[in-house]
């Protein structure tokens, strides 16, 4: 089965080349069917990949395709690299792409894209695969290139909307930021150890020594490839503008796999990450910046999608919090948990907003709880499960981590439970909001409310049910499970795992942890609760005054703004300047300059040309004259 | 008879070949051209190249000396209608011709001294003796050169025809 | 013939390069000042001679008959140079109702 992993990536594109190349001659039936089903082959090779694995003892196949790049010391293969790693990503990937594919079938119906929207999804999945399943840091870095380009045609989808194509600009821009990082990163490798295979280079770098400069500068790029990409502070403004584009996408890619791209990068050369604690130290600054910031800009947004992108940057903080303290398999276990709950909410929203008629705003939302019931009964097993209140998955990802980060640093941890309870009171504050109270929207929206079709709603009780139950796998010791994931995951994390210190709270530390940041959860919850039902308090309109916290929440913290006249500003000055000194009047003047001497001197020789025979002759015997000149006196 | 003879016969041909760029009326030029071209047929005699020198006296002569006449009858040329080119050409023009002679006659005496010419085989340029060269070793050329002049004459003739105007 | 043969017995090859030269370069001046199509296409057949001549004479020099093979080629092309020239300068008059090369002089800048 292992053999076929080529098929994997073949069925998305050869959906892309059919929904593509007849998107405007098949039926939406039809691009729909090939869309999905394309998917569901590449889920099902998956899933006969991942149960061989785990059967298998041999924990670590690579499956070359074809000879790439091979010049002369150069030999980069394309090959496949299957481990429980990329297994589980496939699994994710193939999957909740896949209930997506499903759901956009409804959710995208009366769209005149349709077959381009298939099309483009079925390429992302395509390139996600690539990145995934890549065993050398060049197939990956085409991926990781490949989804950025779908993100922004995704993003840009209504690029006839100049605010949307104007987002997905934004997005690709700052990835590619990112993306320099990562391709510099990759040269250094290379430069270091000769290679890009996975194979090869984690076994040398296993063997420097902990804190090596070069280490730490390839980690260091890598992360800025991962900052651009998972969108972290300092490049994260890009995420929440890209719920331009359609909310399936937004589900997709802007939260549970695109995104997470930077995380499993990160994951995948842990041990390079391991052996340079300074940029570790740096991923988890930062991942904790991020999600801090984010969570109190998501607290005040009264866009329902955009509360979701904020979470979503937050929710990556934790992972990259994780990252940092070593805590790989929990950062990775906060991944597949955050991609269930995150898209289930995100399709959840989705179907919100297409019952609302595209509303997006939360102030004119309220008591759809009854119009929709089964998006309200979803949406809250979402809720639960990122608030982190248990049995739901997300309480247990979550906690994993936090006890990591207890461990490295009580500061942190003190932060990240705030974090947590930001966490827990805008997602409550978003569903109270949305499914509470009365209903706010104008009477034709109110007309047309309904549930939504099964292909959107089916999705969701999917993603629901996995959502509650998806913690399961990775139940700690110290709760009385086996912690399956982190068996499972043991073999990629080996060699990082013998160079860290393993955890060491006792088991009463840890039910103390964990009862706190439930208690701060559900804390947090009820504050919600009282203020959004109780109150019936409704977010203010754009002009009312605000308190400098509120305010500088509402507004963002100014980020656009500061980026907008700091950065933004100086490069156009720079660039026009450029433009209009350098290019136009110094290299443009240039070349013209060249052509405009050229056009003018043929002006006067070619008045050399009279037409007159005679002249003609003569100078014809000055040549010959001067031939024989030479010839004679050989001057 | 003596080498005398030589000198005096290119004399003839340098005069009357100056004779000929000089000469103001274009009649006059073609008929002192007749006669420089008669010179160089002595000189083929001369040289005891008996063939072209008949061949010099009847083609060149004949055929093509009577085509210029010819045509400059058919064009009925006069001098007057045409001034001649400016003083100032005239005199670059000589210049130019002057430089020529010196730097053609310098190139010459570059050459070794040069030795007396000695006809070694008194047959050489007799018909016979060109005829067996013309037709064995060169008889590709010579093919050749007779379609060479069907396709002058055929040219030749659709050049200057009278076009035919459509009704 | 016999001492008509004799006759040219000792004149120095350099002397017939000399006269080939003078009468070549009466043919470039005589094309260089003249502005008569047909005076000019007699200057032209100066030269051809010139040539001719010269061929001839360093033929009985290397006692070798191929350059007098060769001047029966150049009258043969001289021969049909001339028929399709004086076509051409029949057809220019035909035109410009004159045979001036300087009228000519349309194909420039």
């Amino acid at each position: 089965m292992i053999n076929l992993v080529w098929l994997i990536p073949l069925f998305p594109l050869l959906g892309f080349l059919i929904n593509g190349l007849g998107r405007n001659m098949l039926s939406k039936t039809v691009v729909g069917f090939v869309g999905c089903l394309s998917v569901m082959a590449s889920f099902a090779v998956s899933v006969g990949i991942f149960l061989e694995l785990n059967s298998s003892e041999t924990k670590s196949f690579i499956i070359p395709i074809f000879d790439w790049i091979s010049a002369g010391t150069v030999k980069i293969p394309f090959s496949f690299l299957i481990d429980p790693l990329s297994a589980l990503m496939l699994l994710i990937v193939t999957g909740i792409g896949f209930l997506i594919h499903v759901y956009s079938t409804g959710y995208m119906n009366h769209d005149a894209g349709f077959g381009k929207f298939f099309s483009y999804l079925n390429l992302f999945i395509f390139f996600m695969l690539l990145l995934v399943l890549g065993s050398n840091y060049v197939v990956m870095f085409i991926g990781w290139e490949g989804v950025g380009l779908c993100s922004y045609l995704l993003i840009g989808f209504w690029f006839s909307n100049t605010a949307y194509a104007s987002a997905a600009k934004k997005a690709f821009i700052m990835n590619r930021i990112g993306d320099l990082g990562f391709l510099i990163a990759v040269f250094l490798i290379f430069t270091t150890f000769n290679s890009v295979e996975f194979a090869n280079v984690f076994p040398q770098a296993a063997n420097m020594v902990s804190g090596d400069s070069t280490l730490i500068l390839i980690t260091a790029l890598l992360f800025v490839g991962a900052i651009g990409k998972s969108a972290q502070i300092p490049l994260f403004t890009w995420l929440p503008d890209a719920m331009a584009g359609p909310t399936p996408v937004s589900a997709l890619i802007h939260a549970a796999t695109m995104v997470t791209a930077g995380i499993y990068m990160i994951a995948r050369s842990n041990i390079l990450f391991t052996l340079a604690p300074e940029t570790l130290a740096v991923v988890s600054i930062i991942g904790l910046a991020t999600l801090l910031m984010a969570a109190a800009i998501a607290v005040s947004q009264t866009d329902i999608k955009k509360v979701l992108a904020y979470s979503t940057v937050s929710q990556l903080g934790y992972m990259f919090l994780g990252l940092g303290v070593g805590a790989y398999t929990g950062a990775f276990f906060h991944v597949i948990t955050h991609a269930f709950f995150k898209a289930l909410l995100f399709l959840g929203a989705g179907s919100v907003i297409h019952a609302m008629s595209n509303e997006q705003d939360m102030r004119n939302m309220g008591g759809l709880r009854k119009k929709l019931p089964l998006t309200f009964l979803t949406m809250m097993v979402g809720t639960i499960a990122i608030a982190g209140i248990p049995p739901f998955s997300g309480f247990f990802s979550k906690d994993e981590i936090l006890a990591h980060v207890y461990e490295h640093n009580k500061v942190f941890w003190m932060i990240a439970v705030i974090g947590a309870m930001f966490t827990s009171f805008y997602m409550f504050r978003m569903m109270y909001l949305t499914f509470n109270g009365s209903f706010r929207g104008t009477t034709d929206q109110e007309h047309h409310l309904h549930e939504s079709p099964a292909s959107m709603t089916i999705p969701l009780i999917v993603l629901a049910v996995l959502s509650a139950l998806g913690g399961l796998i990775g139940i700690p010791a110290v709760l009385g499970g086996g912690h399956w994931l982190e068996n499972f995951l043991a073999p990629v994390f080996e060699v990082s795992k013998s160079k860290t210190n393993a955890l060491t709270l006792d088991h009463t530390t840890e039910y103390v942890l964990m009862a706190l940041s439930v208690t701060a959860a559900l804390l947090s919850m009820l504050y919600a609760y009282v203020r959004y039902v109780k109150q019936g308090h409704i977010p203010a309109n754009d002009r009312t005054d605000r308190g400098l916290l509120a305010r500088l929440s509402y507004n963002k913290f100014y980020i656009d703004q500061v980026y907008h006249s700091f950065i933004t500003r100086p490069l156009d000055t720079l660039s026009g300047f450029f433009y209009k000194t350098v290019d136009k009047a110094g290299i443009d003047g240039i070349v013209n300059g060249f052509g405009k001497g050229a056009v003018e001197a043929s002006k006067s020789f070619r008045l050399l040309q009279t037409g007159m025979v005679g002249f003609y002759i003569f100078m014809m015997v000055a040549g010959i004259l001067a031939l024989l000149f030479y010839s004679m006196y050989k001057i | 008879m003596s080498i005398s003879l030589f000198y005096f016969v290119a004399f003839l041909s340098i005069f009357f070949a100056l004779l000929v760029i000089f000469a103001k009326n274009p009649v006059h030029s073609v008929l002192y051209l007749i006669v420089t071209f008669f010179t160089f047929t002595v000189h083929y005699i001369l040289l005891n190249a008996q063939f072209l020198a008949i061949v010099n006296f009847i083609v060149y002569m004949g055929a093509i000396m009577v085509l210029f006449l010819f045509v400059l009858m058919l064009l009925n040329l006069n001098e007057g209608s045409m001034g001649s080119k400016s003083n100032l050409i005239k005199m670059i023009g000589v210049i130019a011709g002057m430089c020529l002679i010196i730097t053609l006659v310098g190139s010459a005496r570059v050459l070794t001294a040069s030795e007396p010419l000695v006809l070694q085989t008194q047959e050489l340029g007799l018909v016979k003796n060109l005829g067996k060269v013309l037709f064995s070793k060169f008889l590709l050329p010579f093919e050749v050169s007779s379609i060479l002049l069907l396709s002058a004459m055929v040219g030749a003739v659709l050049l200057a025809k009278k076009e035919i105007k459509r009704a | 013939m016999e001492n008509i043969t004799q006759a040219i017995q000792g004149v120095p090859l350099n002397h017939y390069i000399l006269l080939c030269t003078i009468i070549f370069s009466i043919g470039v001046i005589g094309v260089l000042i003249r502005r008569n199509a047909i005076v000019i296409f007699m200057s032209v057949e100066l030269m051809l001679n010139a040539v001719n001549l010269l061929l001839t004479a360093f033929s009985v020099q290397h006692n070798d008959p191929s350059g007098q093979v060769f001047v029966f080629f150049i009258m043969a092309l001289a021969a049909a140079e001339v028929a399709v020239g004086l076509a051409i300068i029949v057809m220019i008059f035909r035109n410009t109702n004159s045979t001036d090369v300087n009228i000519l002089n349309k194909l420039k800048w």
